[in-house]
Parts: C-alpha cells; structure tokens; sequence
C-alpha cells in the first residue's frame, strides 16, 4: 500500500490532478437532487462511452466501402467470435442512448432546469441530442443494407427540395452523382471521426458546466427563480444544508449505470443485433424500406402529410423546432420550476409524446403502403363466392386479377391503403361504385383504362354483393322512379 | 504617441506572426475547399451524365414495361454493386419509348410495375402512377422520373448518371415527351 502511495504522489506532483478531482468529486449538492430522477445524464454519458468503445471494437472488422461493407457486417454476424454480440450491444446501445437522452431532456424540463443560470448547459444538450440523432442515422448508413441504400435516397430526396441549394446538397451529401462508394466513406467518416468528435467536447463542457453551476435543486411548488437571487438561494442549498456529490448521491448513478449497462447487453443477447438486411444493390427493387426505430415517426408523418405542405413542413418544421428548443431558455428562464404548476409544460410534453408514440405505432403496420403482394397472396375469401351469379363471380375474378386488394381489404385480408370493402355496396349506389372506378378520386387511381366495360360491369356486380345480410345495398331512389317511367312509356308505346 | 498607442517589438512580432498564419491558413484553405467541393463542381460541369444502352429494341416487347439495368458512367473503386442502376422501360409501340427511373417521385423509394392492374406502385409511402407515368394518388407531387432516351443501331439508349431526385436541376430529368433525336 505505501508504495502506492508512493507512485500516486509521484505522479500527482507532475500531474497535479488530484486536487481538482477531490473538489469535483466533493462538491456539495442539495440533499434532495440525490435522487432516482437525477441519474439519466450519467445514464446517457455510460450509454456513450459503450458506444466508443464497440464502436472501436466494430472497427477493427468492418470494412467502409461499399463494395465489402455488407460482407464485413455477415463476417461479424456469422464468423468472428462474439461478433454478432458487439454488433448488438452497439446497435441497443444506440437505441438505448436516444431513449435515455430523450428522457433526460424531459426530466429537465420538467424539472425547470433549464431555467437561469443552466440556459447554456441546456442549449450544449440540444446540439447534444442533434448530434446523437445524427449518430442514429449515419450509424443506420453504415449498417450498409437495401434499408440503408434506400433510406439515403430518401435523405437525398429531401435535401433536394431546399430551394436553389437543394442539387448542390444532394452532391455534397452523396460525394458523387449517386448513393455509392463515397457516400459509404463520408458518411463513416461523419460516424466514427467529425460526430463523435463534437460529442466528446460538447459532452465534457456540458459536464463543465452541471460542476460549475451545480445540479439543479428539486424543484419546490412556489419557490420561484429570480435572476437577482437565484445564485444565493443555491448557495444556502448547496453548502449550509447540501452533501458531497461522492458519495452521498453517486452510487444512484452507479446502479443505474450498471443496470442500464445490463438492460443493453440482455437486448443484445435475447434479440441479437440488427441486419443486416438485403444487400445495398439497387437492381433488387423488391424491397420495403423502413428507417430505425427512432425514425419511424418521421416515416409516418412523410405518408400522411398532404402533398402540399410536405416539403415546407420538411424544410421548415426541423428549424423550427429547433429554434424553439434553443430559445426556451430565454422565454421562460424565471418563475415557477415545479411540473407540479407549469401545466403548458406537462402537457407540451404529453402531447409530443402521444404524437411521437402515435405516428411510431401507425409505421408498424403502415396502413397507408398498398399490400405488394396481395394478388399472388389470399385469394377471395369463399363466403364472398357463394350463392353468387355467375357475372359476379366474374366479377371477383377480376378484383382478384386487377389487384384491388393491394389496397383495399375483403374479410380482413389486404391493403388499408383504401377502405375495406366487406360493406362497401352499403355505402355506394351502383352509379357511384362504377364512377369510382372508372375515374378514381379521394387517393384511389383511375381505372377506366385498365378495364373493358365487361370487366367494369361484372366488377361492380360483385361490389354490389358486398354487404351484411340483413342490410340492403344503397340505391338511387331517383333512378327507380326513372325506370319505372322509362318502362311505363315503354309499355304504352307497345299498347 | 501615447503609451497605449505604442507597439512594442514582440507586440508587432506577434501580430505579423497571426498575420502570417492567416495567410497560409488562406492558402491551404484553397486546396481543402476544392477537395470537398469536388463532387458539386463535377456535377455543375455536367460530367456525370452519359448516353448508355439498355439493350436492343425487340428485347422490349411492344405494349409492356419492363425492368432493365444499367450501369452507372461514372464509377470508383469501391462503389460495388451500387453502380448497378434500374429502371423501367415501357415500349408503347415501335420505336416509341418511355424510360422511367425506379425512383417515386416523393422521395426516391423503388416503385414496381403491376401490369394486371396498370400501375406503378411504391412501398415506402404509398405513391401510385398510371403506366405512362403520370401521377395516380399518394403523395407525390409529380409523375415519375424520365430519362431522355434514343435509338440507335437497333439499341434503346438513356441518358442517365445522376439519381433522380425531386429538386434536382437536372433538366433531363422533367417529365417531358420523349425527344426523338
């Protein structure tokens, strides 16, 4: 032990550390900030360093070009020892590092902690989730499959709808005329060198400056922020009644820590790691592409948007948002830090939450994508069949043939891209059912030149079926009464 | 001179050393701003794009689209398979074309052609295009993709290179009548 001692000294007579570690370490924090709801930034700092080190660890395989990306991740699934497992805990660990970010920014929101004099550490977090946002996709990019291939067209597809710039930036972000071997390089390049990077000095001044400032204290319904006399108030908090960080208020941190840790590596284990999925060649066009989890939202919003203001919401919303973010440390930096009296704040955060939660629910089973293979899939359900004449039966043959149900589904089976047509006589006259599909409307295409008027005939006869027993299929009243005339002067005319 | 206004020999070393550093970071900066800039100014020069077959004009039978490839003009070593491009080419009838890029519209997802019911479809968001192209219903604001194209020798020739996207201002890339030339 003493000839420890002996080289600590040594070393800190050169270093002369030691020092500014124990005042970090024994700062003295308000008691009551030694609590489970303070340990998500340490829990997101654990979550990066995982990151740097399998991500180090990942790049002693992999390969960054395009032409052997893929057959490195197989090389890393399938033949080097625990590969499979690093990759894993690399990919959870990025879905884990947005979860447990996205939850520190609403605790300290909720909290009131971006109020004076944090505005700044607030403002480093924002860029900080931006960065860990941009880790998520390029980290997607690099994972180099048909979901990343795609998805970079996609990026690319929106970054050139930015007026006059837009080419300019789709040549930038690509580093050529198309998705291809220097996209791969430059988004690795982005990845593993210039975002981490960032993160690293933006992470330590964060850190910095929660030091420097001091945690903020649990917030008190009524006990409000006053510029003039904040700083004191804390200082009462922090060195008449507070505790030293370490160790009154550490070892939360460090439990949660570790179980975040293990949470990450029993994903890792029980679901293993993620694709990758067909190969990046762009020749194979039967594909889905979806983004990752994180960006599900954003895939559901792309679908539902109208057409108009897609590409202003994309261009604009993003900018918005994070303005807004950047400004909210300058509009509500006084006042009241309690969730318990800010009620436009829970409910700010609600409502993202329910709309992020929503939009990531609807991408799971993407009603609005018509069902591809749906003609070679189910066929018509029997009970659609029975009892039928035989113009209708032709007429099921043809909704099976010209595939309706890529998009609309009979007896639960097919797209929901349009509605289900279990009871669509009920809702539509004849006329209406053979405009319909003659000329299309409200999202569905014309069919009036892929049908001969045979097939337009015997199709509506069998959309005319498709109703609940007991319920008569919608009719024009009007056409009956001029029928019944039509047929009146007909019989007149044969007396 | 007062006090404050005098510099002093290390005080003027000092700046010209700033000066001199700012010079040469100018200097160095030419070079790195060209070095990144380098795919944008290829492209404004119009390098990328080239004419390339995609195979004889029977290969194409008359009144159906059909997937042909063909391989990107401008290549690097390490672009692999994604060289490899798709696209669509409809025969109307003789030697009359449409070749389509594989790209929606809306934000560049392959689309696929279902000839039993006449339409383009796309996975990703739920875009549809009737055969010639032309917009059906979802979101995209416009019809799809085409490449100029050409006979010649028999062979049906695109003029392609770039991916098609929804702002680029690849002129060739409108959604204009085929240019017989």
């Amino acid at each position: 032990m003493r000839l420890l001692a002996q080289i600590g000294e040594w070393f800190d007579r050169r270093l002369q550390l030691a020092t500014p570690i124990r005042e970090v370490a024994e700062h003295p924090v308000p008691r009551n900030t030694a609590s489970w709801w303070y340990v998500f930034g340490s829990a997101a700092l654990t979550v990066f360093l995982l990151q740097l080190a399998t991500g180090i660890l990942l790049a002693l395989i992999y390969v960054p070009s395009a032409s052997e990306a893929w057959s490195s991740l197989q090389a890393l699934n399938h033949d080097v020892t625990l590969g499979w497992f690093i990759r894993a805990m690399h990919g959870w660990g990025s879905n884990f590092m947005v979860a447990i970010v996205l939850i520190h920014m609403v605790q300290v929101f909720l909290f009131g902690a971006h109020k004076f004099p944090r505005e700044l550490t607030w403002i480093l977090g924002v860029f900080l989730l931006l960065m860990t946002l941009g880790m998520a996709f390029s980290g997607q990019v690099l994972r180099f499959d048909q979901d990343a291939y795609w998805g970079l067209g996609i990026g690319a597809s929106i970054a050139s709808r930015v007026p006059i710039a837009g080419p300019t930036i789709v040549n930038l972000m690509l580093g050529g005329p198309i998705i291809a071997g220097a996209t791969l390089s430059r988004f690795f390049a982005l990845h593993v060198f210039v975002i981490p990077g960032m993160l690293i000095g933006f992470v330590a001044l964060h850190l910095l400056m929660v030091v420097k400032l001091g945690i903020n204290e649990w917030p008190m319904p009524g006990r409000l922020v006053r510029r003039a006399s904040y700083i004191n108030e804390y200082h009462v908090l922090t060195k008449k009644a507070g505790a030293p960080f370490v160790p009154y208020a550490i070892w939360k941190d460090l439990f949660f820590a570790a179980f975040v840790l293990l949470a990450v590596a029993a994903c890792a284990l029980y679901f293993g790691p993620f694709g990758p999925t067909g190969q990046p060649d762009p020749t194979i066009i039967q594909t889905v592409p979806k983004p990752d989890y994180f960006f599900l939202w954003l895939y559901a919003l792309l679908s539902l948007l109208p057409p108009s203001l897609e590409t202003p919401s994309l261009l604009i919303g993003p900018v918005l948002v994070i303005v807004g973010l950047l400004l909210l440390p300058f509009l509500s930096g006084e006042g009241e830090k309690s969730w318990r009296r800010r009620p436009i704040a829970v409910l700010t955060v609600l409502l993202i939450a329910i709309t992020l939660g929503t939009f990531t629910h609807l991408a799971g089973y993407t009603p609005w994508s018509p069902h591809m293979n749906a003609w070679s899939g189910d066929p018509v359900p029997e009970q659609f069949l029975q009892r039928r004449s035989a113009l209708e039966r032709q007429g099921a043959l043809v909704f099976q043939v010209k595939q309706c149900r890529n998009c609309h589904s009979l007896g639960n089976l097919g797209g929901q891209r349009g509605p289900a047509l279990d009871s669509v006589a009920v809702r539509q006259t004849q006329d209406q059912l053979i405009r319909q599909v003659i000329q299309g409307g409200g999202n569905m295409p014309a069919y009036g030149k892929n049908l001969t008027p045979a097939e337009t005939t015997a199709l509506v006869a069998f959309l005319e079926t498709l109703h609940p027993r007991g319920q008569i299929p919608a009719r024009d009243a009007s056409r009956d009464i001029a029928l019944d005339e039509d047929q009146a002067q007909r019989q007149k005319a044969q007396r | 001179m007062s006090d404050e206004n005098k510099i002093s020999r290390r005080g003027l070393f000092m700046k010209l050393g700033i000066l001199f550093n700012g010079l040469v970071a100018t200097a160095l900066a030419v070079p790195i701003v060209r070095f990144l800039a380098s795919s944008v100014t290829r492209g404004r020069s119009g390098s990328y794009l080239s004419w390339l077959p995609l195979g004889r004009v029977n290969e194409f039978p008359e009144g159906e689209t059909r997937l042909a490839t063909f391989r990107n003009p401008y290549v690097m070593p390490t672009d692999g398979k994604t060289v490899d491009t798709a696209c669509w080419v409809r025969r109307i009838e003789g030697e009359q074309f449409q070749v389509f890029a594989v790209n929606c519209a809306h934000l560049g997802c392959p689309v696929r052609w279902f000839p039993q019911s006449g339409l383009f479809m796309c996975p990703c968001h739920g875009g549809a295009y009737y055969r010639d192209g032309a917009r059906a219903s979802g979101p995209p604001e416009r019809g799809l993709f085409e490449y100029p194209h050409k006979i010649e020798n028999g062979l049906i020739t695109i003029q392609a290179g770039e991916l098609p996207t929804p702002g680029a201002n690849v002129a060739l890339l409108g959604n204009k009548p085929p240019c017989a030339s």
